[in-house]
């Protein structure tokens, strides 16, 4: 599949990513590139055999629901770009 | 008396320097502070490391001397190393090789940190690495490239190159790596050194900055098997913090090490000594084999078909698990933050184009299409058929053999800037690696020869959870080669 301009805006628009327009047309020919290395899966007739989600086909383990992480608010807060009173700083979201 | 003039600390290995410490020949304190200096003067050219810890690595060393003198030392105890700036450390800069977390200092340890602390070793620092763990060539560090010991032109490999190239310039006996994709293997290959990238759930990711969570996996490198069986030995084992860790025992890998190869039967891939692999590199390999023959092991061709269908898979699956992973990024809570955001919107958008470099830009937005709507099946769905059809060839080969062998890497080490702009020609690179990953299987690379002046490294995979047989393998070899004793010229 050959993306275009116009596509990898809206992909990019998706990732949260600020690409230029002045980067797109290099990232239009990168990712058509890489597609078409990924599409040579479609030589091969995948008919009925199970999607592989893990190396060992194993289920995710549950815990306890029970407190398991000391509170270090203070730690965490201190390596945050923004913060005031013990909040995490954002532009305005709301009038 | 009249000794020999001894071997000087920063030529010998880990095994060596456990045994001089228990003798007393040196402190930590001294041996620490012998390869601070060698970091000092061979890093500015080489920048193997992001980060030099000197004055803690000096604190850790004399409580490690504390410790032996109390009587508590094991192998480890005293025994510097560096990590992989991939695994957080507490107080120190984490920056996984990207400007994004630049600043970043890890509010607490990964579980390897944890573990490698409580044997007793000594952090030196913190090596480079390609930025997210997302390349194969250590250009792509925000942090500028690694270069290579053994031609100061060519890449160290990547992603954990600054690892790989420390160890290969004697700056440190061993460091932590991480491999996603070929991130151990294909730079201990590139740098004439070992290493093994463990059974998928071996060893905890806990506090291991995620690339491709399904993949992703630390291991150790160093010079010898036996080194790295002593490093193993101790990250490995179940972590309740990583939902994916297996809990089962930890065999005693340096017990293990002398097992006789007689009677072994290692698998050679057919799809691994064909089309793209260099001569010189398949002349190399062959030697190894051969000697592997005289230890009295049997070489049977076996054929893994769908061998060509691992990089495109790989370019599916780990791009997803990426764009995934790195949406955590946004400018928040923690790392890079763009000036002035007009609005939400904005601050998202613009402290990710500018915290991150373009390779991890491109595996993101690649990774973003292949699981939007409407693409889901014919791209994510497929690439996780793909890899049963693949984890499957590995499973029926080792109904036959005890291990497979071939090359890591299908050429030496090539030239800074050679592959920069074109990243299909570098994801290549990684062509006998990323199998290996998908099917979660352990792979150790170790040194084999060399052509002209660059190292050539030779892999060896082995059957889930036989870590013990490949460290072992690879001893058996090294008891009776002097690949993995080679310094490069200048170090």
């Amino acid at each position: 599949m050959s993306l275009g301009v116009a596509e990898v805006a809206k992909i990019a628009h998706l990732a949260r990513l600020a690409v230029r327009a002045e980067d797109a047309p290099a990232y239009a020919r990168n990712l058509s590139a890489i597609l078409e290395l990924v599409e040579q899966m479609n030589a091969v007739d995948t008919t009925g055999v199970a999607p592989m989600a893990h190396p060992l086909d194993m289920a995710q383990r549950l815990r306890p629901d029970e407190v398991a992480e000391p509170e270090q608010r203070a730690l965490f807060q201190a390596i945050a770009p923004r913060v005031e009173a013990g909040l995490y700083l954002v532009p305005k979201v709301i009038e | 008396m009249n000794s020999p003039t001894p071997v000087a600390l920063y030529q010998r290995t880990i095994a060596q320097l456990s045994a001089g410490l228990t003798a007393g020949e040196f402190s930590s304190e001294e041996l620490t502070r012998a390869l601070l200096d060698r970091i000092e003067r061979n890093n500015p050219q080489l920048n193997a490391f992001i980060t030099v810890t000197a004055e803690a690595a000096l604190a850790q060393a004399r409580a490690a001397d504390q410790r032996r003198s109390q009587g508590h030392a094991g192998p480890l105890t005293g025994i510097p190393i560096a990590h992989k700036d991939i695994f957080c450390t507490q107080g120190v800069r984490t920056s996984c090789g990207s400007r994004m977390l630049d600043r970043f200092i890890a509010p607490y340890n990964a579980t390897v940190v944890e573990r490698l602390n409580a044997a007793g070793t000594v952090m030196l620092g913190k090596t480079n690495m390609d930025e997210f763990a997302m390349g194969s060539s250590n250009e792509t560090s925000f942090y500028g490239p690694v270069r290579n010991p053994w031609d100061l032109n060519a890449v160290p490999g990547g992603s954990s190159g600054g690892s790989a190239a420390a160890i290969a310039a004697r700056l440190t006996p061993g460091a932590t790596g991480t491999d996603t994709g070929g991130s151990i293997r294909q730079p201990a290959a590139l740098c004439g050194i070992t290493g093994i990238k463990p059974t998928y759930g071996r060893v905890s990711r806990w506090g291991m900055i995620a690339y491709a969570s399904s993949l992703d996996q630390g291991g150790p490198m160093a010079r010898t098997a036996e080194d790295c069986a002593l490093l193993l030995a101790a990250m490995a084992g179940f972590d309740p913090r990583d939902s994916t860790c297996v809990d089962q025992p930890v065999p005693d890998y340096v017990a293990r090490l002398n097992q006789p190869l007689a009677g072994l039967k290692i698998g050679l891939p057919k799809e691994y000594f064909g089309e793209g692999l260099d001569s010189a590199v398949a002349a190399v390999v062959e030697t190894a084999i051969a000697e592997y023959r005289r230890q009295g092991a049997e070489t049977i061709e076996i054929s893994l078909p769908n061998s060509q269908l691992a990089i495109p898979a790989y370019y599916v699956v780990a791009p997803a698990e990426c764009s995934s992973n790195l949406a955590r990024f946004d400018g928040v809570r923690y790392g890079h933050r763009c000036e002035n955001p007009k609005d939400l919107l904005d601050l998202y958008t613009r402290s990710r184009a500018e915290g991150f470099g373009a390779e991890v830009q491109r595996r993101i937005l690649v990774g973003t299409f292949a699981l939007s709507a409407g693409y889901y099946d014919a791209y994510y769905l497929k690439a996780q058929q793909i890899r049963r059809l693949i984890s499957d060839d590995f499973r029926r080969a080792f109904e036959q053999v005890d291990v497979i062998a071939g090359p890591t890497s299908p050429t030496v080490a090539f030239n800074l800037g050679e592959k920069v702009d074109d990243p299909i020609t570098m994801y290549l690179s990684d062509i006998y690696t990323i199998a290996v990953n998908l099917a979660g299987l352990p792979g150790l690379s170790l040194p084999a020869g060399l052509v002209g002046q660059r190292p050539v490294g030779l892999q060896l995979i082995g059957n889930y959870f036989a870590e013990h047989r490949l460290l072992n393998v690879a001893h058996r070899y090294q008891q009776v080669t002097d690949w993995h004793n080679r310094i490069p010229t200048g170090f």
